[in-house]
């Protein structure tokens, strides 16, 4: 088969932006550390080699000052340029709030459409094993929560790669957030040159008896606990939803008036995380066809500790979302093991 | 808490007296303190300008103060709400730094914007039509007094964010650069935005990158209400730039023909690759820091002895001096302005509010 070829998430991000790279001369990439380290493509090897080809002015190597990465982004965005900035952790996002925040979503709207900020900023989200509370936060609810900023969270190599071309063509601000634990993660992703829509959400796997929507790194485990309940005879429906802004309600509406059931997991703080606000929605729309309440699977609302035992604390595990399904179905008695 | 003296500010950074308004003490070059440039004779400066120009840039400082002037009678007949900052004794540095420009070029701009985006090239019209909320704005309404923007003439926005301007200049002046333009960025900003990280990180950038950028810090003397040497750790903020390894010149700021030929040399030299440069013009916000402050923190004196340096009138002093203008003429040029902000009001007041459905435009996500 010609589409068959498997590789890893950080190479297809890095075929995407290589294709980008040449399709548009307005591409240009930038951020700390992006030529340097490892093989020479960052810390997770995103944007090997591209200087090869492209040099190292479009592959541009910046000190350490996020806030002005990100503003310089936003202005060369506004003045025909497509940048793709990158910062090396997602709890650097922090740092770039401002010009994030106060001038990228706002400025084509604030100058009454004059303007438009095609820009792109990477970067990851995720605990990925002991790099603790500054290192492996999942921030993504706080863009969500600003008008102006789309917000895509690829989940396999196949969507990192047809997002983020998205992305880069897309003539707004987004926030792309990859995970940590996915870098090397091998999937199909074909050569060719392809997109993956912004707002449409995907089955990952399709169920009868309770919905499950979840992205990156809590996808794969709400995946294995399907595979798992399977076994049982329960059927889990799971969707990732790809992009949390634009979020596609739709196809997690249709699939609750099927299944009654509605659990949501993510990483990120459960306190006014994006669980809160799909679970509201989906009340709004389709309160009279729940069964139950629905069931949130969040991160602990705790600063990501170092040592191993306290970071499974915090983490939603695969037993925490076997023993949550099982609640939520009113089979709590029943206690499934994970193996 | 620092003594504070109203006399001693002025004393120490720009020596003037009672003269100042006789056109020969003018064409005498001015002292500043701390003045590592090379001085040049402001009589020759005077005199390399066309008389075309120069007139030019007083019919439309005086188009500025007509504009900011007007602000607060808007506030009293309930035309304009929300915040407006007038920059009535700047009006030097606008002209100056947009006059020593080219059309193509961009400017960025502060929450203190309306005279810059004037003398860019700004229409008046759709600037009053902004103030007041309508649909004939330059933002359609969304924006108001601190975000109007004209991208037709390279106007990149008022800001809000003391210091929002500085990463989108120096951004613009990377883009500029990857796409082999030829223009460059005047980034307006106080020396109220020079304590933010922003100014460190974008200057370095800006500098290790040789982007074609002016960092042009109008020193008005005041971050709101606070002074310079309450707030900032040098007196002489041209060290800021030699902290980045950059062109650093203080300027009189009053003196429109200083600064023209100040960010005309800063314009150079961005354009023939030789990366960013730092003027800081001294210059002092006549008005308060917002239409309606109460100005308690300072001394009617201290405006006074400002007021013999005004712009304005002594670029209009200038020009009677040198036979170029007559008084007349000068004061035709202050009535065209008022007639001009007069037809902007009616042209504003004659245009809609927005349709509350345009809430919904422009928001993609």
């Amino acid at each position: 088969m010609l589409d068959e070829r498997v590789i890893t998430y950080s190479a297809a991000l890095n075929e995407a932006l290589r294709q980008e790279m040449r399709r548009d001369r307005t591409v240009f990439v930038m951020g700390e550390e992006i030529t340097g380290w490892g093989d020479g493509g960052g810390v997770f090897g995103v944007t090997k080699d591209l200087s090869n080809e492209f040099g190292k002015s479009r592959v541009r190597n910046t000190p350490i000052s996020e806030e002005g990465i990100v503003a310089i982004g936003v202005g060369a965005a506004l003045t025909g340029m497509r940048p793709v900035v990158e910062l090396m952790y997602g709890d650097f996002l922090t740092l770039a709030m401002e010009p994030l925040v106060n001038q990228a979503a706002k400025l084509r709207y604030m100058f009454g459409g004059q303007a438009q900020v095609p820009l792109v900023v990477r970067s990851n989200i995720g605990a990925s094993g002991g790099k603790a509370a500054q290192h492996s936060q999942s921030l993504e609810s706080w863009i969500m929560h600003v008008p102006g900023l789309k917000l895509a969270l690829p989940s396999t190599p196949y969507d990192a790669k047809g997002l983020l071309k998205t992305a880069i063509r897309d003539n707004n601000p987004v926030v792309f957030l990859e995970h940590k634990l996915l870098y090397f993660a091998k999937g199909v992703v074909p050569e060719d040159d392809y997109t993956v829509p912004f707002g449409k959400a995907i089955v990952r796997r399709s169920g009868r008896d309770a919905s499950i929507i979840a992205t990156q790194a809590m996808l794969a485990k709400c995946l294995t606990i399907a595979e798992r309940l399977a076994h049982e005879g329960i059927e889990l429906e799971v969707v990732d939803p790809r992009t949390l802004v634009p979020f596609d309600i739709e196809t997690v509406v249709e699939s609750v008036k099927r299944t009654h059931h509605l659990l949501i997991c993510h990483e990120a703080v459960e306190r006014c995380g994006w669980a809160g606000e799909v679970a509201m929605a989906v009340l709004e729309q389709v309160f009279d066809y729940l069964d139950a309440p629905i069931v949130r699977v969040c991160g602990k609302n705790l600063p990501i500790p170092y040592s191993s035992s306290l970071e499974d604390i915090v983490i939603p595990s695969e037993q925490d979302l076997l023993t949550a399904t099982m609640a939520l179905l009113g089979r709590q008695e029943y206690v499934v093991e994970l193996t | 808490m620092l003594a504070y003296n109203p006399h001693s500010l002025i004393d120490s950074r720009l020596s003037f007296d009672v003269g100042a308004l006789n056109p020969g003490f003018l064409m005498k070059s001015t002292s500043l303190k701390g003045n590592k440039a090379q001085k040049v004779d402001q009589s020759q400066e005077f005199d390399q300008c066309d008389r075309e120009l120069l007139i030019n840039m007083l019919r439309r400082m005086t188009l500025i103060r007509a504009f900011d002037s007007r602000l607060p009678a808007l506030y009293t007949q309930g035309l304009i709400r929300g915040s407006s900052h007038a920059s009535i004794g700047q009006e030097a540095v606008a002209v100056g730094a947009c006059f020593a420009l080219r059309q193509t070029d961009y400017v960025t701009s502060t929450h203190r914007g309306h005279g810059h985006t004037i003398a860019k090239g700004g229409d008046v019209k759709r600037m009053m039509a902004e103030l007041l909320g309508r649909a004939a704005g330059y933002c359609r309404g969304k924006g108001g007094s601190m975000h109007i923007a004209d991208f037709s003439i390279g106007m990149l926005g008022a800001n809000g964010i003391v210091a929002g301007g500085i990463g989108i200049a120096a951004g613009a002046a990377l883009s500029v650069t990857m796409r082999e333009s030829h223009d460059v960025v005047l980034c307006f900003f106080g020396e109220g935005a020079i304590n933010q990280g922003v100014f460190l990180e974008c200057g370095n950038m800006a500098a290790l990158w040789a982007l074609p950028v002016i960092f042009l810090c109008e020193n008005n003397q005041f971050a709101m209400s606070a002074r310079p040497t309450e707030t900032t750790s040098v007196s002489d903020l041209t060290k800021r730039a030699a902290a980045f390894g950059i062109s650093g010149e203080q300027i009189d700021g009053m003196d429109v023909v200083a600064v023209f030929h100040a960010v005309r040399q800063a314009a150079e030299r961005a354009r023939t690759g030789k990366g960013p440069s730092f003027v800081e013009a001294i210059c002092y916000r006549y008005e308060g820091h917002f239409s309606g402050d109460n100005l308690r923190y300072r001394m009617k004196e201290e405006r006074a002895a400002w007021n013999k340096k005004d712009p304005i009138l002594n670029l209009r002093t200038r020009l009677i001096g040198a036979n170029w203008l007559n008084v007349q003429e000068g004061d035709d040029l202050v009535r065209d302005a008022e007639r001009q902000i007069d037809e902007a009001l009616e042209f504003a007041k004659a245009s809609p509010l927005p349709e509350p459905a345009t809430a919904w435009e422009d928001l993609y996500a």
